[in-house]
């Protein structure tokens, strides 16, 4: 019985025109394009100057500070009102205000100021854009020292190196972290939403009357509608593994196939969590809102974009009910620590008490009578 | 135009009469503030690190108990043996681990050669490079304070004013962000969907062919999201200056218009979608996917739209919501007035009329 | 020895009472037909008898087995039709029928041969592999029909069966109900359609509930004196306090 009902379903799956389309380039296009545009790297920070000095040291310090590389100077106005309505408009982001007699008062009186104003909508960025600058100009006025007087080169100024190192990811290659954690979202949008959408689809045209009529036991019938989006899951998996390798030279430092294995364990628990909902759903609109609730909430909780350890302690917990945070965390550590089977023996068990649970829940609240 | 009312109300009853959906609708904007505004950041508080200290004098002392002190960072463990460093970051839960050079205060002040080497964890970029950031902007601090102030001349004092956001946190970058989006979802994908629904299930033909114009179909299919789509902004804004003490620098006004026309665009943008699909499924797929996927990556929403490449930077653009965003960002945070968000609100005028022109010629194409 | 036996089953939703107390028995090879208005409670009836749905009260029996104890040996004598025809659209004629035959049993070997006779009977043998959102509405009735008895149920349980159809096409199917009925088939058709209760062996008529007359169509055409069911029907009708919807 079983055997017909999965033949059903295939068929119905490849004519649908639309789904096979989406499993195959809903992986493409993440892959590729996600991490192109996830990127949270400071770069290019722009800095207005205003120089109220116009002296050989204001001038050389506003060079200074454009040829480190992190600052890309946008104007030098001659008004800090000015420079702030370019803060206003987005088209700076900090502002480097240089008082006049600037040159004259470090000379004669040993010490200047200067002005940093940083726009921190976005915190990091203003943060580290100001931190940044303030490294500059406290080197700039080592520089000076060191020329002012003569013969010693910063004698009593102790100095270390701070050097960073990246363990796993040398050349902090932004995509490298991104894209196993991608595989994830992929996976789970393909195998989350699809199967609830499925069954609400045959109680709107009728057909799971019909099927309710028959002899077909409920836990045959979800069977067969899980088949199909776990074969659908391996394919788009595959494909993601290909992309990563084709086009960001990604190789897992571990085993292709203990992410098979989970990939398996997880792709039931993401489908049996749609067919719980379709369960419930009487309507597309109902189905398809419920599952985009969780699964966004799932996905922002798991630790894609931002991690966990950075969230208060309850949002910590909770994001111990999302199935994506232990399969991302399985991915991150095999493709790019090399970890074993045996470090994750807790992800997989919680995946796999997931999995029993979302299924059961599904077999037991599919209802044939009402 | 006695028709309209009566139509309204049909809507609106289909609306009510799906609870369940109606409480989703409502309480997505509430999650999403709630899921942005405490959960997600990408700030870094108390990140795990580790200190290898093979030297343990003053200088490095001085500098663990500097890092243990910011709020940024916490100790977890002081490691003993290098292997440790390995292991560690394999089982153990730091994002960094910090090394310091054997003999480092001695090497300080006579050769000139000590090290800190911050040793992160970097499958996780951005944290890795923040981390080591705040921690090269920490040690490096210290470093200036080895030298008593009298005793080096030729000083520059830098004073910082942080703008618009002085306490640096993350909400006030994603509730605009935020924003755009519920109300985008909201209006594009619901209005499209009941029109879709209405196609699917015939009802659509039996309005199409009567006495009912189709401005006065469309009009009564979006009134209810509107007024839906309002009571959401109401909602988001009023959590986010109470709950997530994001206040409203500019003014309220201006905020408002540029809510309402943003709303009608994206009304207009589920009116276009629906009348290009058959079906509700395709609908959902497409306002779902196809929609929701953009805003969130493209946006500015939560990734800054000047890192990303340039084909990316103009998808940006045709991307309402991204105008929308920039418009409150201006509005909400830096406190400006409506006069400065003027293109943005141009831009958003001239889409919403292109979308709905657009729409309306297809709804009378299938009249005829 | 009834194929089909109601004891006074009731259903209730809330404090609706949709079926009250209902009782008849039905005989094997028997076209037995439940009539009444929309809103009567004939579908939900009909859903009780074929376990779709729990009965508030009293009991039924469908070839032998408990409506409320067996439903799912119930479900396997039994073929059902819905007013939606629900076949898969999605699917060809001769998908739809493989699947269903696989569902209730018949042996892998004997599906082939017997899909194709059945098509020869209906004269589909064209169209074995078009999409059955292709077929034109006369033609997906008298396909789910078929499919609906391919299995050789005891019972099969029509509910509407001939809705939206042309009446050519209704008298062709009831040609087919009555070539079942002829191999031994039972059934049990509703219908709101009065003509066609004319072709069935015996006849109950339901309003607001309640079974207000159970007969063949000729004595309860002489007992109403009237020459057509049609007739019959609006004198007891005339009683209904339901609304029509």
């Amino acid at each position: 019985m079983l055997r017909f009902l999965v033949e059903k379903e295939f068929k119905q799956m490849m004519r649908n025109g639309f789904l096979p389309r989406l499993i195959i380039m809903f992986p493409l296009i993440s892959l590729l394009v996600f991490p192109l545009a996830a990127d949270f790297e400071i770069k290019g920070i722009h800095l207005v100057a205003v120089d109220n000095d116009h002296s050989a040291y204001s001038r050389r310090l506003v060079d200074k500070v454009v040829s480190s590389g992190w600052f890309t100077l946008t104007k030098v106005e001659g008004a800090y009102d000015d420079a702030i309505r370019l803060v206003e408009l987005g088209k700076a982001d900090i502002i480097l205000e240089l008082p006049p007699h600037f040159e004259r008062d470090l000379v004669r009186e040993g010490t200047a100021a200067v002005m940093i104003s940083a726009d921190t909508v976005n915190g990091t960025k203003g943060g580290l854009g100001s931190a940044y600058l303030s490294g500059i100009i406290a080197d700039f006025a080592n520089e000076i020292r060191g020329e002012l007087i003569t013969g010693t080169q910063d004698p009593a100024v102790p100095t270390y190196a701070i050097i960073p190192r990246y363990r796993y990811n040398p050349h902090l290659k932004y995509p490298i972290s991104m894209v196993p954690a991608l595989m994830v979202m992929v996976l789970s949008m393909l195998a989350g939403f699809l199967p609830a959408l499925n069954i609400v689809a045959e109680k709107e045209s009728g057909t799971i009357e019909q099927m309710n009529v028959t002899p077909v036991r409920k836990f045959d019938f979800i069977l067969s509608k899980l088949i199909p989006y776990w074969c659908a899951g391996f394919i788009s998996l595959s494909i993601c593994f290909i992309v990563a390798r084709v086009f960001y030279g990604l190789l897992p430092a571990g085993n292709l196939a203990t992410i098979y294995v989970f990939a398996t364990v997880f792709v039931l628990a993401m489908s049996g969590f749609g067919l719980v909902i379709s369960n419930y759903a009487s309507s597309m609109q109902q189905a398809m809102f419920m599952m985009f609730f969780f699964v966004i909430t799932f996905i922002l909780m798991s630790g894609l974009y931002t991690p966990i350890a950075g969230m208060p302690g309850w949002a910590q917990m909770l994001s111990n009910f999302s199935p994506l945070k232990y399969f991302i965390r399985v991915m991150r550590l095999v493709y790019l620590k090399g970890s074993g089977f045996s470090d994750l023996s807790a992800s997989f068990a919680a995946l796999s008490g997931f999995a029993v649970f979302f299924n059961t829940w599904a077999v037991i609240s599919y209802r044939k009578s009402a | 135009m006695n028709q309209l009312p009566v139509f309204v109300r049909k809507e609106f009853h289909h609306i009510l009469r799906d609870p369940w959906t109606m409480m989703m609708l409502l309480a997505l904007p509430i999650l999403m503030l709630v899921l942005f505004g405490f959960a997600i950041t990408t700030e870094v508080k108390n990140a795990h690190i580790a200190i290898y200290d093979p030297s343990n004098d003053e200088a490095t002392r001085a500098i663990s108990a500097r890092l243990g002190v910011s709020e940024y960072f916490s100790v977890v463990a002081e490691l003993r043996t290098p292997e440790e460093i390995d292991s560690i970051f394999r089982y153990g839960d730091v994002s960094m681990v910090v090394v310091f050079s054997d003999g480092f205060y001695g090497n300080l002040v006579r050769t000139g050669d000590a090290q800190v080497l911050l040793v992160a964890d970097g499958t996780d970029p951005n944290t890795a490079s923040t981390l080591v950031n705040y921690a090269t902007v920490i040690i490096a601090s210290y470093q200036q304070e080895l030298t008593p102030l009298g005793a080096v001349p030729f000083r520059i004092h830098s004073e910082v004013k942080l703008l618009y956001n002085p306490h640096m946190t993350g909400a006030y970058n994603f509730v605009p962000g935020v924003m755009g989006m519920v109300l985008m979802l909201i209006c594009a994908m619901m209005t499209s969907i009941s029109i879709a629904r209405e196609k699917e299930k015939g009802t659509m033909e039996i309005l199409l062919v009567s006495p009912m114009k189709p401005i006065i179909i469309i009009l009564a299919k979006s009134i209810p999201y509107f007024v839906l789509s309002v009571v959401n902004l109401a909602t988001i804004l009023i959590m986010s200056v109470f709950l997530l003490h994001v206040p409203i620098a500019g003014s309220l006004p201006a905020l408002v218009v540029v809510s309402l026309v943003f709303i009608f665009v994206s009304l207009a943008l589920g009116l276009l979608i629906s009348s290009a699909v058959e079906t509700q499924v395709v609908a959902l797929l497409i306002s779902g996917m196809a929609l929701m996927m953009p805003v969130i990556l493209l946006s500015g929403m939560m990734f800054p739209v000047e890192n990303m490449p340039q084909p990316l930077q103009w998808l940006s653009r045709i991307l309402p919501a991204s105008w929308y965003i920039t418009a409150v960002r201006k509005i909400m945070i830096k406190g400006l007035g409506l006069v400065s968000v003027l293109k943005e609100l141009s831009v958003l005028v001239g889409m919403a009329l292109a979308l709905i022109v657009v729409s309306l010629k297809r709804f009378r194409i299938r009249l005829e | 020895m009834s194929v089909i036996t109601a004891e006074n089953l009731t259903k209730r939703f809330g404090h609706f009472v949709a079926v009250d107390s209902v009782s008849f028995q039905v005989g094997p090879g028997e076209i037995f037909g439940f009539l009444g208005a929309n809103g009567a409670g004939k579908t939900t009836a009909m859903r009780m008898l074929c376990g779709l749905s729990k009965p508030s009260g009293g009991k039924g029996t469908v070839a032998g087995f408990d409506i409320e104890r067996k439903p799912e040996k119930v479900k396997a004598s039994i073929g059902y039709m819905s007013q939606k025809f629900a076949l898969y659209e999605d699917l060809t004629v001769r998908e739809n029928i493989r699947l269903y035959a696989g569902i209730y049993g018949v042996p892998g070997k004997l599906i082939g041969p017997r899909t194709d006779a059945l098509l020869r009977r209906l004269g589909f043998q064209k169209e074995k592999d078009t999409f059955v959102k292709a077929l034109p509405l006369g033609w997906k009735q008298k396909l789910a029909f078929s499919v609906a008895i391919f299995h050789d149920p005891k019972v099969v349980f029509l509910d509407e069966p001939t809705g939206g159809v042309d009446p050519a096409a209704r008298r062709q199917f009831w040609e087919l109900i009555y070539e079942a009925a002829h191999g031994g088939i039972t059934v049990f058709v509703t219908t709101h359609y009065m003509d066609e209760a004319e072709y069935c062996d015996r006849v109950s008529i339901m309003v607001d509930g309640k079974i207000e007359a159970l007969d063949s169509p000729q004595n309860l055409k002489a007992r109403f004196g009237s020459e057509s069911m049609d007739q019959v029907f609006r004198q007891l009708a005339r009683k209904a306090m339901r609304e029509v919807d």
